[in-house]
C-alpha cells in the first residue's frame, strides 16, 4: 500500500486496490494500489509497455479488470456508462479526427452523456460548448474543420471536448507527445490552470520526464505492469531509479519547479 | 545547480467577457453551425423530391402538363376537389400507372441512400454501401433460386400457385436477411476480435458463399440466366400499388430508426473506444442500425432488384455539398436519394422507349460522371 500523504487534501477522487487487467490471456497490469486526492495532478511514467495506458484506460472504465476501483466513492463497475462519462473524461493518446467535422461539432460530442440517445442537444448543451470554446480560446476555430488545425490547436480542441463532458476527473494519455516543446508547455499550463480553477483531478501518462516532473504533484513509476515507485517527483525521478527501470543513463538536475532529467551518452 | 525555465502563459488569459461568450453563441446559431440541417438544404431536398416526382408523373410516352398532373394529385387528397383538366384516360395514366411507380422509386431511393449513409457511418468506411454485409448476394441467390424453381416445377406449382411476381421478391427478401444474419453471427459474436473490420470481412465471405451458390444455380438452370440478369440489373416493376404497399412499412419504420440514430452516428465517428468513453454504446448502436439498414435494403431490393450506386453516391454527394454530420447526411440522403431514383427511373423508361433500360444502368451511367464532377469541384476534399 502506498503512503497516503495526500489524505489531508480531501476525499479521494480515485481509489484503486489490487487491480489487474488481463488482455488476450496476457496479464498487462497486476496488483495496482493507488489513491489520487481530489484536485491532485498525478503523472504516471514508465518505459514502453509498462502498462501506463492500460491503467489509464482501466480507470476510464474501458477495460474489464479484477480488483476494486472507486471513483469519488462509487465503485466503477457499478456505474452506468453515461454516469461514468459525466465523472471521467479521457483524452486518448492519438484521438480519432473525424474527417470533415467542425470544431464546434466535435466539442459538442463531449455532451453525449447529457443528451438522450435519440434526441438532439439542448440549449444547455450548446451553452456549455460555447463556454468551453471561449475558455480555451477556440471561438475563432468553431466553424473550422478539425483536420485543418495544427497539432497544438487540435490538442486544445481534444481538451475542450473532454471539458464539455463536465467531468471532475481528467485522464490524459500522453497529452503532449505530438507537440513541439513550446506547445507542450502551453497545453500543460492550460491543464494546470483548469485543474486549479475548476477543481479538476488530473491523471496523465507522460514520456518527457523533465516536463512530467514540473507539472505533477505526485508521480507513479510503472514497470512490468506494476507500480515500482510512487511519491513526489524528486523521490521518483532519481538517477538510480531511472537507470534501473528505463535502462537509461541520465543526470538529474535540481530545477526550480522540479527535477530535470537530462539524458547523457555513455562516456569512455 | 538550479535551472529556471521561461514559461509561456497563453493559458493565463483573463476570464472571457460576456461579449466574447455571446459571439461564440452567435457562431453556433448562425452560419457556422455545420452539424445542423439548414433550412436552405431542407427546402432544396423537398424541392428535389417534388420536381422529380412531378417529372416522373408528367413525362413518358404520353406527355402530360405538369400543372394538370399537380392538380390531379391535389384532387386525390381527401377533402380537396378540383378539376385537373386531364382526360379520364390521362388521369388513369397518372394515378394507376405512373404514381405507384414514382412512389416506389422514391421509397427505394430514399431507403438505399439512407442505408448506404448509415453503413458508411457505422463502419467509418467511405466505401461502405447497403450491400456491404451480404444483402445483395443473399437477395440475388434467393431470387435466382425462386426463378429456377419456377422454371423447374412450373410457375403455378411454386408458392401455392402465387407465381414468380410474389415468389421472387419473397425469396430475395428472405435470402437477404439470412445473409446479413449469417454475417453478423460470424463477424460480431463469439470470436475474440470483435472489431467492425471483422464484420466487413465476414460480409465478404458470406457474399462469396452466396454468390457461389447463385452461380451454380444459374449454370444448372441456364434458361433462367436472362431473367436473373434482368432482376439483378434492377427494375421498378409496375404491378400497381402492390409493391409500394409491400415496401412502405419497411421503408418508413427502418427510415425512422436510422434517422433517430443520426446523432449516435456522429458519436461513433470518433471510433468505438472514444465513443464508449463518451458514454455511448457503439456495439448496441451498430446492431440496431445493421438490423434497420438491412431490413430496409432487403425490402427495397426484393421489389426493385439490385440497384447499385445510389447507396454510395448519394450520401457522399450530400456529405461533400452540405456537411459531414450524419444529422445532415441522413435526412438529405433520404430526400435526394428518392429524387435521384425517381429521375433515374424516368430515364430508364423513356430514353429508349418503348424498351426499358435497367435502372441500375441508368443510375451508374449518369451518376458516375456527376459524382466525378462533384468530387473534383468540392472544396471539402
Amino acid at each position: 500500500m502506498l503512503p497516503h500523504e495526500n489524505d489531508r487534501l480531501g476525499p479521494h477522487a480515485v481509489s484503486v486496490r489490487g487491480v489487474g487487467v488481463i488482455l488476450d490471456r496476457n496479464q498487462i497490469i497486476a496488483g495496482i494500489d493507488l489513491d489520487v486526492a481530489t484536485g491532485e495532478w498525478l503523472t504516471i511514467i514508465g518505459p514502453n509497455g509498462a502498462g501506463k495506458s492500460t491503467l489509464l484506460r482501466t480507470l476510464g472504465g474501458l477495460l474489464p479488470f479484477a480488483g476494486d476501483i472507486e471513483l469519488f466513492g462509487t465503485p466503477l463497475g457499478r456505474m452506468r456508462r453515461r454516469d461514468r462519462a459525466r465523472l471521467v473524461a479521457s483524452v486518448a493518446q492519438d484521438p480519432v479526427v473525424p474527417p470533415g467535422m467542425a470544431v464546434v461539432d466535435y466539442v459538442l460530442l463531449g455532451r453525449t452523456p447529457y443528451i438522450p440517445v435519440l434526441a438532439g442537444e439542448s440549449a444547455v448543451d450548446r451553452d456549455a460548448v460555447a463556454e468551453v470554446l471561449v475558455r480555451l480560446d477556440l471561438e475563432r476555430f468553431a466553424g473550422r474543420r478539425l483536420e485543418s488545425l495544427s497539432g497544438g490547436e487540435r490538442q486544445r480542441v481534444f481538451l475542450a471536448r473532454a471539458l464539455a463532458q463536465g467531468a471532475n476527473l481528467l485522464l490524459l494519455d500522453e497529452p503532449t507527445s505530438a507537440l513541439d516543446i513550446g506547445h507542450q508547455q502551453d497545453v500543460l499550463e492550460l491543464v494546470d490552470k483548469l485543474r486549479r480553477d475548476g477543481g479538476l483531478t488530473v491523471i496523465a501518462t507522460m514520456h518527457d520526464l523533465s516536463i512530467a516532473g514540473e507539472y505533477a504533484q505526485r508521480m507513479v513509476l510503472m514497470a512490468g505492469g506494476r507500480v515500482v515507485a510512487a511519491g513526489r517527483p524528486r523521490d521518483v525521478l532519481t538517477q538510480d531509479m531511472l537507470a534501473l527501470h528505463y535502462q537509461a543513463r541520465v543526470r538529474v538536475i535540481d530545477g526550480e519547479q522540479g527535477p530535470l532529467v537530462v539524458p547523457v551518452r555513455a562516456g569512455d | 545547480m538550479t535551472v529556471s525555465l521561461p514559461r509561456r502563459s497563453r493559458a493565463g488569459a483573463p476570464p472571457p467577457s460576456p461579449e466574447r461568450r455571446a459571439s461564440a453563441l452567435d457562431q453556433r446559431e448562425g452560419r457556422r453551425a455545420p452539424g445542423r440541417l439548414s433550412l436552405r438544404w431542407l427546402l432544396a431536398g423537398v424541392l428535389a423530391v417534388l420536381i422529380a416526382g412531378l417529372a416522373g408523373l408528367a413525362l413518358g410516352p404520353v406527355g402530360l402538363s405538369p400543372l394538370g398532373v399537380a392538380r390531379q394529385l391535389l384532387d386525390l387528397v381527401p377533402g380537396i376537389n378540383i378539376h385537373s383538366g386531364l382526360s379520364t384516360r390521362e388521369a388513369a395514366i397518372v394515378t394507376d400507372l405512373r404514381l405507384p411507380r414514382v412512389c416506389l422509386g422514391l421509397l427505394v431511393g430514399a431507403t438505399l441512400a439512407m442505408a448506404g449513409g448509415t453503413y458508411q457511418g457505422l463502419f467509418r468506411n467511405p466505401l461502405a454501401d447497403p450491400y456491404l454485409l451480404g444483402v445483395a448476394a443473399g437477395a440475388g441467390m434467393g431470387a435466382t433460386a425462386a426463378i429456377a424453381a419456377a422454371h423447374g416445377f412450373g410457375d403455378a406449382a411454386v408458392a401455392g400457385g402465387l407465381g414468380t411476381p410474389v415468389l421472387v421478391p419473397l425469396a430475395a427478401f428472405v435470402g437477404a436477411l439470412v445473409a446479413v444474419a449469417l454475417t453478423y453471427l460470424l463477424g460480431a459474436t463469439g470470436g475474440r476480435y470483435r472489431t467492425p473490420a471483422v464484420l466487413i470481412l465476414a460480409g465478404v465471405a458470406v457474399t462469396s458463399f452466396f454468390t457461389a451458390i447463385q452461380g451454380y444455380l444459374q449454370q444448372r438452370y441456364a434458361e433462367t440466366i436472362r431473367e436473373v440478369y434482368t432482376w439483378i440489373m434492377g427494375r421498378l416493376v409496375t404491378a400497381g400499388w402492390h409493391d409500394v404497399l409491400l415496401v412502405l412499412p419497411f421503408a418508413v419504420v427502418t427510415g425512422a430508426v436510422m434517422l433517430a440514430y443520426r446523432r449516435q452516428l456522429d458519436v461513433m465517428s470518433v471510433g468505438d473506444a472514444e465513443a464508449e468513453s463518451l458514454g455511448a454504446h457503439p456495439r448496441r448502436t451498430r446492431l440496431v442500425l445493421v438490423i434497420a439498414a438491412s431490413l430496409g435494403t432487403a425490402a427495397a431490393v426484393s421489389v426493385s432488384g439490385l440497384i447499385g450506386f445510389v447507396g454510395i453516391i448519394v450520401p457522399h454527394t450530400v456529405r461533400l455539398m452540405a456537411g459531414s454530420s450524419y444529422r445532415v447526411i441522413l435526412p438529405l440522403s433520404a430526400m435526394f436519394g428518392a429524387a435521384f431514383l425517381a429521375l433515374a427511373d424516368l430515364g430508364a423508361r423513356t430514353l429508349t422507349a418503348p424498351d426499358e433500360i435497367p435502372i441500375g444502368v441508368v443510375t451508374a451511367f449518369f451518376g458516375a460522371p456527376f459524382f466525378i464532377v462533384i468530387l473534383r469541384t468540392s472544396r471539402r476534399l
